[in-house]
């Protein structure tokens, strides 16, 4: 029974990790467009380059935060959590 | 100026060994410290020892080792670069200092404005520390970065600072903008408020961290390629981990070096903006005005009772 429920926690944990790391779908989609559009504007006004480029990194960086959230669950997840949820099941079988 | 005095070069010497052995040390430790192992180990900084404390035990980290000898270095190259300066620029280095120095002004007079131009060291320091702990992963050792701790500490530095700043600009202001565009919007705007530390500190531990696990998944990923594919050569070419060499090295290119640069240099763009967000130039401008017109209606005041 121990061995069941230690499996459960594991494999809960893995594949909450591997969940969690779908957050990185939207800011990949919201990067990709910002680059897109970043592109477009330096084509059409080449004398702005250093400008365009420099707005769109921080852009970009602000809107990769919310994958980062989801990679920071998924370390914890893989390399925290797993030990945390069986000490915790531990104390409640008391041993 | 190339009779230097031996004084000087002394002092010069000095101040690089003051720069180096800081890391040095710490290398040291770490090699010593670390326990022989197989395979891959991803593991958090290593605590050293704790020391006690009437709350909490105080646990002194490898992470906080490490960022105090990228201070220490960071200090005595700034003492370096400093040293002999000279009102004609006589040497390299000064040259090397100038340029910095420039450069700091320039980006935060461009980004915060002229009323925030005292911050140039500050943003410095940040992306100077910020920058050097990131690449000090290049040496083999704990980047201070890739634990939150660290960047959180700094996170709730330059949050106090953006609320020093609001507050600064009027602490009725203040408040009122928790209520903006409408009342009801009040939980949201204070857990946005809250947000931003939590987001400044989780970008930059996250990304420096993911990149120095997913170089060591890769490298214990070559590793054991190399072993199912050159295992069956005879010794110590069977042993040798040949898909190792190269590969990985170009992705210490992108996780070590670009990223950790383009890190510091997002969090110190994000520092200015948010700082100089809480008390714009605009608000600064308008005081001013508006100050001035109250002293001239003052003087005017007067002479006219002198006249009088």
């Amino acid at each position: 029974m121990l061995e069941l429920a230690l499996g459960i926690i594991l494999g809960g944990c893995a594949v909450g990790a591997g969940l969690a790391m779908i957050a990185g779908v939207g800011p990949g989609i919201g990067e990709g467009n910002a680059v897109a559009k970043a592109c477009e504007a330096i084509g059409r006004q080449p004398e702005c380059k250093g400008d365009v480029t420099s707005t769109m990194i921080t852009g970009c960086v602000i809107a990769e935060t919310t994958g980062l959230y989801g990679l920071v669950i998924a370390i914890l997840l893989i390399f925290v959590a797993p030990r945390q949820f069986v000490n915790i099941l531990m104390e409640s079988i008391g041993k | 100026m190339n009779t230097k005095s031996r004084r000087f070069k002394t002092v010069d010497i000095l101040l690089l060994a003051g720069a180096i052995l800081p890391l040095l040390a710490v290398m040291t430790l770490k090699v010593l410290t670390t326990p022989a192992s197989e395979g891959i180990s991803i593991t958090g900084a290593m605590i050293y020892f704790t020391i006690p404390m009437p709350l909490q035990d105080l646990p002194i980290t490898e992470a906080q080792l490490n960022s105090w000898a990228v201070m220490l270095t960071i200090l005595f190259l700034c003492l370096y670069l400093t040293h002999g300066l000279a009102l004609r620029p006589g040497t390299k280095r000064q040259l090397v200092a100038e340029w910095i120095v420039e450069k700091c002004q320039n980006m935060v007079n461009t980004n915060m404005g002229e009323y925030f131009k005292s911050f140039a060291p500050f943003i410095a320091a940040i992306m100077g520390l910020s920058a050097l702990s990131s690449l000090s992963s290049l040496l083999g050792l704990f980047a201070p970065t890739s634990d939150i701790n660290v960047v959180a500490g700094w996170a709730i530095l330059v949050f106090g600072l953006i609320t020093y700043y609001k507050l600064k600009a009027g602490p009725l202001h203040y408040l009122k903008g928790f209520t903006e565009p409408v009342p009801v919007l009040l939980p949201m705007n204070i857990i946005s408020e809250a947000a931003t530390p939590v987001s400044m500190s989780f970008r930059h531990y996250g990304n420096i961290l993911s990149g120095s696990i997913i170089s060591a998944l890769l490298a214990a990923a070559f590793g054991g390629l190399s072993n199912l594919l050159l295992g069956w050569l005879p010794g110590v070419l069977g042993d040798f981990p040949l898909l190792r060499i190269g590969v990985p090295a170009v992705l210490s290119l992108y996780f070590d070096i670009f990223s950790s640069g383009l890190q510091a240099f997002i969090f110190a763009t994000l520092t200015m903006m948010y700082i100089s967000g809480g008390f714009p130039q605009s608000e600064f401008e308008a005081r001013k005005a508006k100050r001035e017109a109250k002293k001239r209606a003052k003087l005017k005041a007067k002479t006219a009772k002198a006249e009088q």
